[in-house]
């Protein structure tokens, strides 16, 4: 068991290494001049030489890596170009807000989406099935920033029981869990949630289903087992493929969404990202992917470990 | 017919009937008796219905695709009108099963002692601890080594005879009258399988409940039982004691079976097959379903089924050939309105 947690952090540090090369390398392929936005129109070719200098940018690409990998590491991921606050702390600040609707989102759309999956797959081929899975498969379809939209025309603006802007009346940075601010948090977590919502329901049934077309559950009910007793056996069979899929989605979540939160002004990670983007926020967008980016790796590296834990067939140590 | 003891098990008239894409008649008005204790093979070839009379024999054929018609008792217990509570209390206690594949047959992600513990806990309503050591005791009885850690391996840790041993232990944890064995032995190594086999036969001595063992093997069939049922297309053609049957058969089918048959096969010998094949069961059989493979074949034989005769105690036979010879159980009829 400890070899195993021990293999599997260790292989944390190759996986986080690449994605921060990949992280660095992807903004500095898309195309034009991250210092247009915050440069004079009219400055001359002196000036662009300074200001590309003092943020480094003149240098090789592969220094220029090393340098922010180093600061990275100590915590510094350098300054926002546009508002010159440390983006440490910008993200920081968005990842909060993202934790908190990603951590309702997935209260909303996991628990649902298990549920489903288990009606579906119990009563595989009938009518209930056949209604699970067309909503199943409308959640993951519709996109979500669409749905976001009709869910604010009809709850905001038809019936006026919703906010449907920011995170409450805390702002961006004082969050509480009261119902001042819950009521900020509904539409944009339901919306965040009817994919992975959609995506565990599928995942669910089709192992529900393929564990109770298995050998040993006519052999369980040969042993006298009822119904009930059986499903237990089914959860067991059914729980560490269900965790790899909820990890995955619960990655997905805390990646934010940046049309969502852009939709309903959250000010997470995903908002952040888009005016990075946007404003061409080169420290910025690297910082936020990074961390968006080891967080994926985190929610993986967890499934990991317990997946042993309940699956006996993973082989420990 | 007269027995002092009542039978453990009467199948009259049982038909079987699978829906779906096509009406599969698997079964086809089966009788069949067995006597406490008593060691019955139930031999045929894929697709005779040996499993599917197991399986309807603990209703375990999908509910909705299946029409169960007939009579079963078990212990004088109505197996046809068992549902809900009553039928999981008859499952495991009373007949209880194994499976050709143990590796299929045993729920991956639970430890054999807990899987033994269950049907313990299930039946007999006994704390965790007196049911694992229940399963521990088991697990001795069929010469399982090491048994203590052996308890909480999980079913990938086993080799594939330990784990069939663990099946056998699981389906005798609680006692039960009959056992059903749908060939235990198909998916182990001959070595393996003869051990199995002979662990079987010394439980049935030591426990003393009857068994019903299904397999295509003629070998296994004589090496375990007392008294063996040929099938053919959903019903029996012929029954009697081993002995009868390997050295006087009567029905053409298992003529041809035991002429098929490599065990004691001279080498030199060319091995004859019985020619054609089963007949499919999307209608029921309204003449002798052997009929179009038989060599001794009449024009009858294709009109209506044949009689069953009765040439001596517990011996039954399904072919006009045996009319004369012995006196009548049932006589040949037409086919009954489906």
């Amino acid at each position: 068991m400890l070899a195993y947690t021990l293999q599997r952090l260790l292989y944390v540090i190759p996986v986080a290494f690449g994605v921060s090369v990949i992280c660095f390398m992807l903004v500095h392929i898309a195309p034009g001049d991250p210092l247009t936005a915050v440069m004079p129109i009219d400055a001359t070719a002196e000036q662009q030489a300074a200001m590309r200098a003092e943020y480094g940018f003149d240098r090789p690409l592969p220094v220029q890596f090393a340098i922010w990998l180093t600061n990275a590491l100590q915590g510094d991921l350098g300054a926002s170009i546009a508002t010159g606050r440390p983006v440490a702390s910008e993200v920081s600040r968005a990842v909060g807000n993202t934790l908190i609707l990603a951590f309702t989102a997935s209260l909303i759309g996991f628990p649902l989406g298990i549920f489903f999956g288990f009606v579906a797959g119990i009563f595989k081929d009938t009518l209930i099935d056949r209604a699970v899975t067309a909503f199943a498969i409308t959640g993951v379809s519709v996109p979500n920033y669409w749905l976001g939209i009709v869910l604010v025309v009809i709850f905001s603006v038809t019936l006026g029981w919703l906010p449907s802007m920011g995170a409450g009346p805390g702002g961006s940075t004082n969050w509480a869990w009261d119902y001042e601010h819950l009521r900020f948090i509904i539409l944009p977590a339901v919306t965040l949630a009817v994919v992975p919502m959609g995506i565990v329901t599928r995942t669910v049934r089709a192992l529900v289903g393929d564990i109770l077309s298995q050998d040993f559950i006519g052999a369980l009910k040969a042993k006298g087992l009822s119904r009930f007793g059986v499903l237990r056996h089914v959860v067991r069979n059914v729980t560490p493929t269900t965790l790899s899929v909820v990890g995955l989605q619960l990655g997905y979540l805390l990646g934010g969404s940046i049309l969502i939160e852009t939709v309903f002004n959250w000010p997470g990670t995903g908002f952040l990202l888009s005016n990075a983007i946007f404003q061409r926020d080169l420290p910025l967008l690297q910082g936020t992917i990074l961390v968006l980016a080891l967080f994926f790796v985190f929610a993986n590296l967890i499934v990991d470990l317990l997946q042993p834990l309940v699956d006996p067939r993973i082989k420990r140590g | 017919m007269s027995h002092t003891t009542p039978n453990l098990l009467d199948i009259e008239g049982l038909e079987v009937r699978f829906h779906g894409e096509r009406t599969v008649h698997a079964i086809n008005g089966l009788d069949l008796t067995l006597k406490p204790g008593e060691v019955m093979t139930i031999l045929g070839e894929s697709g005779s219905g040996k499993s599917v009379t197991l399986k309807a024999l603990l209703k375990l054929l999908p509910e909705k695709r299946t029409a169960m018609s007939g009579a079963m008792r078990v212990d004088g217990i109505d197996v046809m009108a068992l549902t809900g509570r009553a039928l999981s209390d008859y499952r495991g206690k009373t007949v209880s099963m194994i499976f050709q594949e143990p590796a299929l047959a045993l729920d991956p992600v639970y430890t054999i002692g807990d899987q033994i513990a269950e049907a313990v806990i299930r039946h007999e309503r006994v704390s965790k601890r007196e049911a694992m050591d229940r399963a521990l005791d088991m697990l001795k009885r069929v010469r399982i080594p090491s048994p203590e850690s052996r308890l909480k391996n999980y079913p990938h840790e086993m080799s594939g005879g330990m784990r069939q041993r663990a099946m056998i232990a699981l389906a005798l944890a609680c006692k039960p009258d009959l056992l059903l064995a749908d060939e235990p032995t198909t998916a182990l190594d001959a070595t393996v399988q003869i051990q199995v086999l002979l662990l079987l036969r010394e439980l049935q001595k030591e426990f003393g409940m009857g068994i019903i063992f299904v397999t295509h093997d003629i070998g296994v069939a004589v090496e375990i039982s007392d008294r063996i049922a040929v099938m053919y297309a959903g019903n029996i053609v012929e029954e009697g004691s081993v002995a009868e049957i390997i050295k006087d058969p009567r029905h053409p089918y298992t003529k041809g079976l035991l002429e098929a048959n490599l065990h004691d096969a001279d080498p030199s010998e060319t091995l004859t097959s019985i020619p054609g094949s089963p007949p499919p069961l999307d209608v029921k059989p309204d003449h002798c379903s052997f009929a179009p493979r038989c060599a001794y074949a009449e024009a009858r034989c294709f009109k209506a089924l044949p009689p069953v005769l009765k040439p001596g105690p517990g011996r039954r036979v399904a072919c006009i050939l045996e009319e004369g010879r012995a006196p009548v159980m049932t006589p040949a009829r037409e086919p009954e309105p489906a």
